[in-house]
């Protein structure tokens, strides 16, 4: 068949992850490039009709698996190590997530495949697939060609962008026997939320907390500056301060967390990795306090102020109260 | 029991790093550094070894790369790995994630460790999946981007950031985990540790010494090639401030936000 392959993550409630989603149509739309067809892959307990609705996405099949548990790779990677070699996938592919890179990775490995990761774009060149990858802190764009047959393609966050075909997938359930050592790390607790439930999407405003803010008490300054500018603002985090416990997870942008896009976006000692600009790169405008001149951070601001952020912001928060009067 | 950690040797940071066009491979010419991510996974080898909850024997540091990679081996053992194991092979270059985690499993299969610890990216290559594929071939159970990680009976509970929120998971041993910055805060090597490291024993290894066949590495056994190489669409450059005098910077950041009507 030749076909392209699929994973659709989904949480506890059988909901599709957007990025899955987007990966399905992206599939959908190289495979009819390709002269050939999609499917997708799923895990765990998901209904016939939740299973069907993937078809919506532009895939013809949905390998289910309904036995092997959701949320941990390897066994992941045992489904899909079979389905791929008894139908002749040519492809497999991946929207932007954490399991994504786990399981291709486990692919690559198992299969003896090329594997692609943080794929901004994927076209079709001769008849074969050819990823777009940036290197080198984004600073160049490989295209990559595959040698071997699967090719994985690990797509980076928000690279495919999701369309609804409308159409129902057949779905064909698929019984694995999982290896020895897939089954020897277990899951405790899924999807655990901590702190604050806080809501950042809606926000106008929104100023983004880092590293440099030095401490959990840090944050004190960062929620000034948010309520100086009144109305609809309120104050996000990085990964590295989530993970510190400074700040809740709720307010996480980034690959692992939220997706925003806001008027502005004003960074305060965050130093701009990939995986948060890819959270926040489409704010309308991005302003970037740091006292680094070559965090990467300045690479896609609008402003960038190379500075302490102790001595301006306090000030900067006086500023803009005075300036509303 | 043993603990291998996976350390890599990079561009420093201060190096701009590029690609050779020549030959499409980095540029490693400039000053070379122990992978900053790496050293998260050798602090917590030492803090597992330290703790004692597991009688951790030796803690072992495990490199593939030219020559100069020796010089972050030392490194690692300067932050206390035992002893270092150094791949090295010209068969090897130019290898990609398949052909790596294959050498990479085959120079660990020689160890028989009982952990594995590797780092949550290389600082040039930023893969993030050295580790799964490590662990496929070594059959041993596997978690990236771990960011607590304790001992329980004979398991590891381990912590992480997943996509929808913080998962805990309990890997049996041998098992392979890779760590996340925020795991600690690596220690500083002392000045008696640094000069001691070259003292260390160092095992040269070449491929065949660990059952590799030349045709599954290097560019041969590689399943990727790279194409072309392009820059990046332009983005028009945004507007700089140096603060020297806050209050004028303050003023200037306000009459930005304020012709934008942002405030
Ligand atoms: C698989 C994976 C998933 C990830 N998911 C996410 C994600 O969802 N979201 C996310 O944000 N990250 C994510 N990361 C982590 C990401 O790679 C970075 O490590 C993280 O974003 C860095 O956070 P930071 O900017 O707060 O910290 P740092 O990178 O440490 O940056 C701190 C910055 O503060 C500046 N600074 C320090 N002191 C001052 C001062 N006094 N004044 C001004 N500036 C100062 C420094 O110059 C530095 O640039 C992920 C990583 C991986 C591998
Ligand atoms: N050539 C190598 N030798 C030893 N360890 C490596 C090598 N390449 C990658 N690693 C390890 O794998 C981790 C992840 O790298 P990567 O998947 O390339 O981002 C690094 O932090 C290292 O611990």
């Amino acid at each position: 068949m030749a076909g392209i392959l699929v994973y659709a993550l989904h949480d506890d409630e059988g909901n599709f992850n957007k990025n899955s989603l987007g990966a399905l149509s992206e599939a959908g739309k190289l495979a009819g490039e390709l002269g050939t067809e999609a499917a997708a892959v799923i895990v765990g307990d998901v209904s016939d009709d939740g299973a069907q609705a993937l078809g919506n996405y532009g895939v013809s099949k949905v390998y289910r698996a309904k036995d092997v548990p959701e949320g941990l790779a390897q066994p992941i990677v045992d489904v899909m190590a079979k389905v791929i070699s008894e139908n002749d996938f040519s492809y497999a592919l991946f929207g932007g997530g954490l399991l994504g890179f786990e399981i291709g990775a486990g692919l690559t490995a198992r299969l003896g495949a090329g594997v692609t990761m943080e794929v901004t774009k994927v076209k079709v060149d001769s008849g074969k697939l050819v990823a777009e990858r940036p290197i080198l802190q984004d600073s160049q764009i490989a295209d990559v060609g595959y040698v071997s047959e699967p090719g994985i393609i690990i797509g980076r966050l928000n690279a495919f962008d999701i369309e609804e075909t409308g159409g129902s997938a057949e779905v064909v359930d698929v019984d694995v026997e999982l290896s020895e050592w897939s089954t020897k790390a277990e899951m405790i607790t899924r999807g655990e939320q901590r702190g604050a439930d806080v809501d950042i999407e809606a926000a106008d405003v929104l100023i983004g907390g880092g590293r440099g803010l030095g401490s959990a008490e840090g944050f004190d300054g960062a929620e000034a500056l948010a309520a100086a500018f009144g109305g609809n603002s309120a104050v996000a985090a990085t990964r590295a301060v989530v993970d510190a416990g400074w700040y809740p997870y709720a307010a996480q942008i980034g690959q692992t967390g939220k997706t925003v896009a806001p008027k502005l976006y004003l960074a305060v000692g965050v130093s701009g990795a990939i995986q948060h600009k890819v959270g926040m790169q489409n704010s309308e405008a991005i302003v970037a306090i740091n006292k680094d001149a070559n965090a990467p951070i300045f690479e896609f601001s609008d402003l960038g102020i190379v500075g302490d952020l102790n001595k301006i912001m306090p000030k900067l928060t006086e500023a803009i109260k005075a300036k509303k009067g | 029991m043993k603990i291998c950690v996976l350390v890599k040797e990079v561009p420093d940071a201060a190096v701009q790093k590029r690609i050779d066009t020549d030959t499409m491979r980095l540029d490693r010419s400039g000053e070379n550094n122990l992978n900053p991510f790496d050293t998260h996974a050798i602090e917590a080898a030492m803090q597992l070894k330290e703790g004692g909850e597991l009688q951790v024997d030796e803690v072992v540091a495990v490199t593939m790369g030219p020559d100069s990679a020796a010089r972050a081996l030392q490194k690692a053992v300067a932050l206390g790995a035992d002893r270092s194991v150094h791949l090295a092979d010209d068969s090897l270059a130019g290898s990609d994630v398949c052909a790596t985690g294959l050498a990479l499993a085959k120079v660990l299969e020689s160890e028989s460790p009982d952990i594995v610890l590797l780092g949550q990216q290389s600082d040039d290559g930023e893969c993030y999946t050295i580790g799964a594929v490590v662990a496929d071939h070594l059959k041993m159970p596997s978690l990236t981007q771990v960011i607590k990680m304790d001992v329980d009976g004979d398991k590891l509970r381990c912590e992480r950031q997943a996509e929808y929120g913080y998962d805990t998971v309990s890997l049996a041993l041998p098992a392979v985990i890779s760590v996340g910055d925020a795991i600690n805060e690596p220690r500083y090597p002392s000045l008696k540790a640094i000069m001691g490291a070259k003292k260390k024993p160092l095992d040269g290894k070449s491929a065949t010494d660990v059952g590799i066949e030349a045709s599954q590495v290097g560019e041969d056994g590689s399943q990727t090639t790279v194409l072309a190489l392009n820059p990046p669409p332009q983005k028009e450059a945004g507007e700089i401030i140096e603060d020297e005098d806050t209050a004028e910077t303050v003023e200037k950041i306000v009459a930005w936000l304020d012709e934008r009507k942002l405030i």
